[in-house]
């Protein structure tokens, strides 16, 4: 396992008031929670990653979302089991919808 | 048929309960924002999951008050570790005090988490006691099985424990797993390969004709849902009991008699006076009802 910590300046997120989750630890899969962060205009990313090795690919793709999204204001945090670039994205955009869609 | 199908096995833990239970009811206790993955897991370097597999809390299942448990088979194949199986022994422990109109039990599990061993092991027959003591508590506990884990190994004597099982075709209930009996015993006993043999001697429909299952439910949230609502609209827990015990020992007595010696579901359903067993798995799930229903008793 590789834990890898992360932080991106992002355009401040609307509030919400629940936590988000999104996705499942399995293989080549992963969760996204997504919790009120610290500062309104970053964005705290997490990653616990089965896979080794992959920490400038994890860097460019979630450079890539919070520079796309407006995700400011969140603290991210990742489990994840082997998933693909194109999934991680998918659910990033997926776990921040939910968040603030007001969860479940 | 057009009627739109959320498939319960292709489900995840969350989805499933979202379905079961009465629109915007679900309360879970302990959300993975407050929860902690296994300890166990991040020592041995592995990822775990917030809510370590397992989703617990309250509901409404049409109108009546339900604790509910639903396990994430995705995550570790659903196996029970020390956290997981702790929030399961605590909302059943809940449900003693609380009294709710059932439990729900969503099992999707191969047992215990052989990562965590004795931890996992004791978590497991602490599932078992709290099962127990609930239903003795009058407080029915009902097992829904239709993810692709199935129930095994520890897990399926949970099932067994509780007041009543629903099963659907591609849900499986069973002691040891199909590869642990090969691995064990050899292929020549049991080639776990051949997922039609591992249907027809563990799967919902063979199941659902030995009695071991109440009712047998399409692969379907909504079906599902409507399955435990009748089940609980038609039932009083009577608790566990010495002669209730005793009865199914000598069910289970006569049942080894009587089909120990066969190989395959085939021979069993020919044997239980199923005219054409070889169709029972094509059959959908009326016809198969309306065979079972149709069977000496």
């Amino acid at each position: 396992m590789e834990t890898l910590e992360y932080r991106f300046a992002s355009a401040p997120a609307a509030a919400a008031e629940t936590p988000a989750l999104c996705g499942v630890v399995g293989s080549g899969n992963l969760e996204i929670l997504v919790t009120p962060g610290a500062e309104a205009q970053s964005c705290a990313i997490s990653v616990k990653t089965s896979a080794r090795g992959f920490g400038d690919i994890w860097q460019a793709v979630l450079a890539a979302f919070a520079a796309s999204h407006a995700a400011g204001g969140t603290r991210i945090a990742i489990n994840d089991m082997g998933a693909t670039p194109a999934v991680v994205s998918l659910r990033l955009g997926q776990a921040l919808a939910d968040y603030q869609g007001g969860g479940q | 048929m057009s009627i739109p199908r959320h498939s319960y096995f292709e489900a995840t833990a969350r989805r499933r309960l979202a379905g079961l239970l009465d629109a915007g009811s679900f309360r879970e206790i302990l959300p993975p924002a407050e929860s902690t993955p296994s300890p166990h897991l991040a020592s041995l370097d592995l990822p775990g999951a917030f809510d370590d597999g397992v989703i617990v809390g309250s509901g409404r299942l049409a109108g009546k008050p339900v604790l509910v448990i639903s396990q994430e088979g995705q995550f570790m194949g659903g196996a029970v570790g020390e956290i997981h199986g702790a929030k399961i022994v605590g909302l059943l422990r809940r449900a003693v005090a609380e009294k709710p109109a059932a439990v729900l039990f969503l099992i999707d599990s191969g047992g215990v988490r052989l990562h965590e061993a004795n931890a996992g092991l004791i978590a497991i027959s602490e599932i078992m006691r709290a099962v127990l003591a609930t239903r003795a508590a009058g407080v029915p506990v009902l097992a829904l099985v239709g993810g692709s884990c199935g129930a095994f190994g520890g897990m399926g004597i949970v099932a067994k424990l509780c007041s009543a099982i629903l099963i659907s075709e591609e849900g499986r209930l069973a002691l040891s797993g199909p590869e642990v009996i090969e691995t064990v015993a050899g292929v020549e006993e049991f080639d776990a390969k051949d997922r039609a043999l591992v249907w027809r001697v563990t799967g919902g429909k063979h199941r659902y004709l030995m009695g071991d299952c109440a009712a047998l439910v399409e692969d379907d949230i909504a079906s599902f849902a409507a399955a435990a609502g009748a089940w609980l609209a038609g039932q009083q827990e009577a608790g566990p009991s010495l002669a209730a015990l005793r009865a199914t020992q000598t069910q289970l007595e006569n049942r080894v008699a009587a089909y120990a010696a066969y190989r395959d579901g085939l021979q069993v359903w020919a044997a239980l006076g199923v005219q054409n067993p070889e169709s029972v798995p094509l059959l959908d799930r009326d016809s198969l009802v309306a065979i079972k229903e149709g069977l000496p008793t």
